[in-house]
């Protein structure tokens, strides 16, 4: 019995300091690493063709992986606020080539990459390419004419182009009603409210993916605020054309009678009236982080 | 007095088996036993009874349920105590890479002898085995007997005070038998403690000073061979040829092997029977006593253990 | 310690007699069909392409022989019974377990030798000559070897406790999770509870952690590893192997042989 109690005895030693020892280690190790390679998502494998030669009769199991790992990728980013996203497009490229048929991978995808950042990887050129390829591969899924479309309008500002998205996706026999009313609104108008309006709400409401779904809500919600301080500022012109001033507090028109109470945005806090004399959120809005972040990018970006 | 070669106390094992191992199954039961040094100790048994089971129990290959055992005078958790003791397994396997050279230097480097010392050893052990002229072949080429000859070289290849063998005849060919019959007289000779397991009885009655005997896990019998059996005669045979055809009574009653016939008699009805049969036209070859055996014996034992299984089991039920 | 140096060259005695190191052959035929297609298809990255190639493939033949062959270690040496003969020697358990690794170790050091020497022969083959940033595919090598170690060190215990299969199945499922511990730090917080949080931190410290060994992206480019990381890595295999191997000397010391 003996030597088999002493390396009990040993391993109640052992195993306590050791792994004291590789808790150490680990946080160094670690340090270490992140040291020497700041950004370390690396594709090791950039080239789909590549990839879905290796991936044999499994390549869409492994697509399925490496959409799973473009949506950390995004999320990733996107928690810590990051605009880096240069690894998203070799991400999705190798997705779509491993399984033509992923949808939701050009899809999202495009959701991904077209915006300005914070929220995508402002490459809207790309997410054109991925989506005319997801049309080539599924010519039966109007969905993605409608976001093309989407890309066009939005991202591009290219109104006949995203006019023709929308009415080419409209010849489908199964597509929507709306997108021929969309295809001839966005040639006759361009942006307008009640167009981006619709699109975000369709967005929000076909999707199942919490974190579009929010992004969707957000947007929508800024584009109410704008509309909202829109009109309001309207109305100050009013104001001003009567009182010859300037409202000094969004109360004054509700005074003047122009307004019926005092307005509020979708999160609940009331507009006020800025410095410059125009209507904008309250300081207290958690609206307003969103909106000064977009407009910042879209100020950086050229 | 001396310390025991090998002694036990109270050694049992219990196998759990079944659902959740809930259930035991007793392997060994109890063995209190002493080996006394410089002699042979045979442990007989049937298959199955519980004789691996002890010996492996002595080497620590398995670990007892209850119990101790010394060898030498120490327990035998002691690892340095295994220099002066050489072990062969039942049906020996060993790396059938190596060659009966090399698996003997092998077990050799363990010994901490000198290179000139084990080269020197092998040489004598395969000799004294009779493998000298397999020496270079790999071991996946031996055969049983080959294997269990090897087994037996590196028991002894380090010069043990005590050697233990667990069936160490079985597999091998009658002149190997004879072969491993010598060596244990030799050892005996050489003032080395042998136990070794059999289910051989004619091999332990010729060799050992004692035996043990085990039937069912338990130890049910120790002593000199001749001793643990009433040795009184059963009666007389009587062996003989016919130079003719005859139909006497006593000639039916005989069994024939052969040309020969053999009949079994009560010693006081011997000369008649002689008279009868010489007056049938028989030659009488010759006369012998016939004994109770180690194997009636052990027999009775086997028997009277399974006439206890069954009642178990049937009131189990 | 000497009857375990005893039990390793057997050990390594037994890989060379079984052909373990015919592997070295199939490694050769790779490599050299990597070098000559690789100057046809890749023009400016060959040697990122060789360099991954090759450790990719001394990764993935050490870890099958690791495998393996860690599990068989014990589990062939019970079951063909060749352990009894040898634990009846004065021989400790825990020294013949630790020959066993040692002796494993040490093939997996001139197998993967070997092939590291394959690898500059066709690195140099492909740059017409090796330069001092070459020397991270060696330290790549060398983390591999380490890796290895801590693999077979895993096998060796799952092996002391349960059949052959189920350990290589342990070892594999651990080797993977080893690979992806750092995923589990990474993972969003929010969507856990915080009590889940913790534990999943804790357990990525403490689960073997195969990404430390990884250095393959760094080896294809060039880029140098610093010292203080092969020391640390160094250390945590040894730390690691000190742990696993006495766990594994606990097991085996109070098992039953059939």
């Amino acid at each position: 019995m003996k030597s088999e109690k002493t390396i009990a005895w040993l391993l109640l030693l052992v195993v306590p300091l050791g792994f004291e020892g590789i808790w150490l280690l680990q946080h160094r190790i670690d340090t270490q690493r992140a040291s020497i390679s700041e950004e370390r998502d690396e594709v090791l494998l950039r080239s789909p063709r590549l990839v879905k030669a290796m991936g044999l009769e499994y390549a869409p199991l492994l697509a399925d992986i490496y959409w799973t790992r473009v949506v950390q990728y995004y999320g990733n980013k996107h928690l810590r606020g990051q605009a880096n996203l240069e690894l998203l497009w070799p991400l999705l490229d190798i997705t779509t080539t491993l399984d033509p048929n992923l949808v939701i991978a050009y899809r999202f995808g495009a959701m991904f990459l077209s915006p300005p950042a914070p929220g995508g990887a402002g490459r809207p050129d790309l997410a054109v390419q991925l989506i005319q390829r997801g049309i080539q591969a599924n010519p039966d899924y109007w969905r993605l004419y409608e976001d093309l479309g989407f890309v066009y309008y939005f991202d591009l500002k290219d109104y006949q182009k995203a006019s023709a998205a929308f009415l080419e996706g409209s010849k489908n026999p199964k597509a929507l009603v709306w997108m021929k009313i969309m295809a001839a609104k966005v040639a006759a108008e361009g942006e307008s409210f009640e167009t981006s309006m619709f699109l975000w709400k369709d967005i929000y409401d076909s999707t199942a993916d919490p974190m579009v779904k929010k992004n969707a809500l957000t947007h929508m919600q800024l584009l109410k605020v704008k509309e909202d301080c829109k009109r309001l500022d309207a109305l100050a012109d009013e104001f001003e054309k009567r009182f010859g001033r300037r409202p000094a507090r969004i109360s004054d028109l509700a005074q003047a009678g122009l307004i019926r109470g005092i307005p509020r945005d979708p999160s609940g806090y009331a507009y006020v009236v800025g410095k410059d004399g125009k209507a904008e959120l309250n300081l207290d809005s958690p609206l307003l982080e969103q909106q000064l972040m977009q407009e910042r990018f879209r100020k950086a970006m050229p | 007095m001396p310390a025991p070669a090998i002694e036990t106390e109270n050694l049992t094992k219990e196998y759990p088996f079944g659902f959740l191992h809930l259930m035991k199954r007793t392997s060994l039961e109890g063995l209190n036993m002493q080996v006394e040094t410089g002699e042979v100790f045979g442990f007989i048994g049937p298959n199955g009874a519980g004789k691996s089971t002890a010996i492996k129990l002595l080497m620590r290959l398995i670990f007892p349920t209850a119990g101790s055992a010394r060898i030498l005078g120490k327990p035998i958790s002691d690892v340095e105590m295994h220099r002066d003791i050489g072990y062969l397994p039942e049906q020996p396997y060993f790396y059938d890479y190596l060659t009966a050279t090399e698996v003997l230097d092998y077990f050799a480097r363990f010994h901490d002898l000198a290179a000139a010392d084990r080269k020197d050893r092998i040489e004598r052990m395969l000799k004294k085995v009779g493998l000298e002229t397999a020496r270079k072949i790999q071991l996946r080429k031996y055969s049983k007997g080959m294997l269990q000859r090897v087994g037996l070289a590196q028991a002894i290849l380090h010069d043990p005070k005590v050697v233990i063998l667990d069936e160490p005849m079985s597999g091998l060919d009658p002149v190997g038998r004879r072969e491993v019959r010598d060596i244990i007289l030799q050892l005996k000779k050489d003032g080395k403690t042998v136990m070794f397991s059999t289910h051989i009885l004619s091999d332990a009655e010729m060799l050992c000073d004692r035996v043990g005997v085990i039937v069912g896990g338990k130890l049910r019998g120790v002593g000199a061979p001749g001793t643990l059996v009433d040795m009184k005669t059963l009666g007389m045979e009587i062996l003989f040829e016919l130079t003719g055809a005859s139909n006497a009574p006593l000639v039916a009653k005989a069994t024939r092997t052969g040309d020969r016939y053999r009949l079994q008699v009560a010693e006081e009805e011997l000369y008649a029977a002689i008279e009868q049969l010489r007056g049938a036209g028989a030659r009488i070859l010759s006369v012998s006593q016939v004994k109770a055996t180690l194997e009636e014996f052990f027999m009775n034992l086997v028997e009277a253990d399974r006439a206890q299984g069954a009642a178990v089991e049937v009131s189990e039920q | 310690m000497r009857r375990a140096g005893v039990v390793a060259l057997n050990t390594f005695r037994e890989a060379v007699r079984d052909r373990v190191l015919y592997n070295l052959v199939f490694f050769a035929l790779l490599m050299i069909a990597a070098s000559v297609a690789v100057g046809q298809i890749s023009i400016g990255i060959e040697q990122t392409v060789i360099v991954s190639l090759g450790l990719s493939a001394i990764s993935v033949i050490g870890l099958l022989i690791s495998v393996f062959l860690g599990v068989a270690l014990v589990s062939k040496e019970m079951d063909k019974r060749t352990l009894y003969a040898l634990l009846a020697k004065p021989v400790r358990r825990w020294e013949f377990l630790l020959g066993k690794f040692g002796g494993l170790v040490l093939t997996l050091t001139v197998n993967t030798a070997a092939m590291a020497l394959g690898l500059l022969l066709v690195m140099l083959y492909v740059k017409h000559g090796l330069g001092g940033s070459d020397t991270v595919v060696l330290v790549g090598v060398y983390f591999i070897l380490l890796k290895l170690a801590l693999v077979v060190a895993l096998a060796l215990l799952f092996s002391c406790f349960t059949t052959p299969l189920l350990a290589i199945l342990f070892t594999v499922g651990l080797y993977i999770v080893g690979l992806y511990v750092q995923e589990l730090r990474n993972l969003p917080v929010q969507v856990m509870s915080p009590a889940m949080s913790a534990f999943t931190k804790w357990l990525s410290y403490l689960l073997p952690n195969f990404e430390n060994f990884n250095v393959m992206a760094m080896a294809a480019h060039g880029r140098a590893v610093p010292g203080a990381l092969v020391l640390q890595n160094t250390l945590y295999t040894l730390v690691y192997c000190t742990i696993v191997l006495t766990a594994a000397a606990a097991v085996f010391s109070r098992r039953n042989l059939k």
